[in-house]
């Protein structure tokens, strides 16, 4: 057996590396009033205004085709914003998905009709989607989902609920997966919908996280009637659909620079102390970041050469949310401070990642589901 | 994608070493044998040249393709010191000094001292001392470094091992003739970086063959009827073992790539702490797959992890090297930290 995996090192253009001066140029600025918390939670942290002045940059969609409005940049260049938005703390959870993954989406199976409509808003930085697959009963078997919608003269009448859905009270759109028809294999019968949330039937309810924020929701349809042509790609591929979506949903720097801030002010809390275990140990967690960084920098140049870096991509996440997670106990261990919503800057980032810390081995696929997916890469599936 | 130089070269070491580096060869080497067809064979490919110019000699390879052959060391446990000789070849080429024939060179450890051309100083833990015709050393002074080529003498070898049975012997030089002398622009830890960066791949190497070994076990080996592969708690197991795998060959490459543009410290320590870490975890998932029967010295799971747990220590631990970065990290202050991460320079 030769290793699966194929991660071949890719450098940054000069393109990109002037790119990077220009994003950390633009955010001294934009980020000049946004608060602690807020630069904390990164990309589960929104702020419309901003991704509207993100928009106006031409930042958004840059690696999409010009022919779709995008920059018609590359991954890598793309990848540079992503990073240095991260790292900076910046307010980028209302434009993420759209950016991320539905704006690709559309452009790939989506109708001409639905590009005019529905990818200049995005560009813009206005236009907001958000991800309808899991389901009360549907978690990491998305296979289970039983959403239906049943197709009646022009229109999908869709009955049942979609859970977890992160930002859905404030986007417009829903790409969605139902269930329109029932096959035998439990892969089939699933297609995906572009659903506008306005339209009569849809409810979204708040679910409060144990932080005691709102950013998950619970959607429901009631005889919500989705107009025929809402339908995006073919009708009974979606579980095909949704995989490769999944694919570009695993491998971004989101994926290992969730806690990013928490290293940055352990590197300033110990500037001024001598205490060789804590400079070890922040030594340590930067060899970790080198490294995660050069695998996820290395699937990004995979994407440009229209590789197929799935299974690459898991391995990144796996490693990537372990990363992440640890930082909140080494920060604990280190400083012995209490994470203290109203204390000190330290403190203010070590309770919120200390609480949304769980979260990040959950979304976009469990830790088991993952090691799943790359034991199956080592034949042992 | 390897280029054409570095496909030859993966593709060369590769059948060298699935042909010669047999259990029996490994055996032979603990008890103190040296594997001569195997060596000639490398000599005669000329691997041990890679970072030799073509001008000197050699094959003019980069850091990339001396990296394949570092990690073919560890994956096939090869008991020949081809990372020191690669190494030795590019610190004498940078000398302008050749290579004499049919040495096998070592790397010395110590500190020296020149006086009427004659060296002094005592090496420890030489790498395959007992075996080397010639040493290399580094004896930097305040405003100059030199590199040094001398013979070793016999009789001035006290031997001994590492955990994996690999030579690591005592030098005790005493006004020795030197054979090459040439000034450079190394620090005066260049050799230990170097050194770090050697073993940092050829751990890379190590951790790669656990994998193949484990998946391989675990798809054979019968229990409950059925193969161990089939139960989650394996398969688990076995992905954590392969990410922390991939992690350290993508930090080992990030090292030689980054040779190629100077020496950068960051990647260097970076490598080192970080497949430090992979060890541990790979170690004892491997044996854990394996039960009982890789704990035996019968089966050869061990020729790997022990050359592992030795190869970790060498060149500075991963604490050392992480420590090293935390401590430059703290100087430059956070401001600068995460410019430093994208620079690949601290």
């Amino acid at each position: 057996m030769n290793t699966p995996f194929n991660f071949h090192l890719t450098k940054f253009s000069n393109e990109a590396e002037i790119l990077r001066s220009e994003v950390r140029e633009f955010l001294i600025d934009a980020l000049k009033d946004i608060p602690k918390e807020t630069r904390a939670e990164t990309w589960y942290g929104a702020d419309e205004n901003f991704s509207k002045k993100v928009g106006e940059k031409g930042w958004i969609g840059l690696n999409w085709p010009k022919e779709f409005g995008g920059a018609g940049r590359t991954s890598m260049e793309r990848y540079v914003i992503l990073e240095e938005m991260l790292t900076a703390g910046a307010p980028v959870g209302a434009h993420w998905i759209s950016d991320r993954q539905s704006g690709p989406l559309i452009i790939r199976y989506g109708t001409e009709k639905h590009q005019k409509e529905l990818l200049p808003g995005i560009l813009k930085g206005e236009s907001y989607f958000c991800i309808g697959m899991s389901e009360p009963d549907s978690g990491s078997d998305l296979a289970a989902l039983r959403t239906k919608a049943e197709k009646k003269d022009n229109v999908y009448i869709v009955n049942g609920t979609k859970l977890w859905t992160s930002g859905a009270h404030r986007c417009q759109y829903m790409i969605a997966c139902f269930r329109t028809s029932q096959e035998e294999d439990r892969h089939g019968g699933l297609s995906q919908f572009i659903v506008d949330l306005s339209l009569p039937g849809v409810t979204i309810r708040p679910i409060i996280d144990l932080a005691g924020r709102h950013h998950f929701n619970e959607v429901i349809f009631e005889d919500t009637e989705v107009p025929a042509d809402m339908l995006i790609g073919t009708e009974g591929n979606g579980w095909n659909q949704v995989t490769a979506e999944l694919a570009l949903e695993r491998s971004g720097p989101e994926r290992y620079l969730s806690s990013y801030i928490l290293l940055q002010e352990l590197v300033n809390e110990f500037s001024s102390r001598n205490d060789d275990e804590g400079v070890t140990e922040i030594g340590r967690q930067m060899a970790h970041l080198t490294t995660l960084r050069q695998m996820s920098v290395s699937v990004a140049g995979m994407l440009d050469e229209g590789a197929n870096p799935a299974l690459e991509a898991s391995v990144v996440k796996d490693l990537g949310a372990v990363f992440e997670q640890d930082l909140p106990n080494i920060a604990h261990r280190l400083m012995g401070l209490e994470p203290d919503a109203n204390g000190s800057d330290f403190q203010r980032y070590l309770a919120i990642l200390t609480q949304i810390s769980p979260s990040f081995s959950l979304r976009g696929g469990t830790r088991e589901i993952l090691r799943g997916i790359i034991a199956r890469g080592l034949g042992l599936r | 994608m390897l280029n054409e130089t570095s496909q030859l070269l993966s593709d060369s070491v590769e059948r060298i070493f699935s042909d010669h580096v047999t259990k029996e060869c490994i055996i032979n080497s603990e008890k103190g044998e040296w594997p001569k067809d195997l060596w000639d064979e490398i000599v005669n490919n000329g691997l041990n040249l890679v970072l030799v110019p073509e001008e000197l000699g050699g094959v003019g390879g980069s850091w990339f393709d001396a990296g394949i052959l570092f990690k073919a060391i560890g994956k096939y446990q090869a008991p020949i010191p081809l990372a020191e000789n690669i190494t030795a070849g590019h610190l004498l080429s940078m000398g302008s000094i050749q290579l004499p024939e049919n040495s096998i060179v070592t790397i010395l450890n110590g500190d020296f001292s020149i006086k009427d051309n004659k060296f002094s100083g005592i090496s420890k833990r030489t790498p395959y001392g007992s075996s080397a015709t010639h040493g290399v050393a580094l004896i930097t002074n305040k405003n100059s470094s030199k590199i040094i080529l001398i013979p070793i003498p016999k009789g001035s070898i006290s031997n001994d091992k590492n955990l994996a049975l690999e030579s690591r012997s005592t030098i005790d030089f005493h006004d020795v003739e030197i054979i090459g002398s040439s000034e450079v622009e190394f620090s005066s830890d260049y050799i230990f970086k170097i050194g770090a960066l050697m073993r940092s791949c050829q751990i890379a190497g190590g951790l790669e063959f656990l994998l193949e070994q484990s998946v391989q076990y675990a798809n054979d080996r019968i229990q409950f009827g059925r193969p161990i592969a089939k139960f989650q708690a394996i398969q688990q197991e076995l992905a954590v073992l392969a990410t922390h795998a991939a992690a350290s060959g993508v930090a080992a490459d990030y090292a030689c790539l980054s040779m190629e543009d100077g020496c950068e410290d960051l990647a260097i320590a970076s490598a080192k702490s970080r497949v430090d870490d992979a060890v541990s975890i790979c170690a004892s998932i491997a044996h854990q797959v394996h039960g009982a029967i890789g704990f035996t010295y019968e089966h050869g799971l061990h020729f790997a992890t022990r050359r592992l747990w030795s190869w970790r220590a060498e060149y500075g631990a991963g604490s050392y090297w992480a420590k090293f970065l935390g401590e430059k990290a703290v100087a430059s202050g956070a401001k600068k930290f995460w410019p430093s991460i994208t620079n690949g320079k601290i």
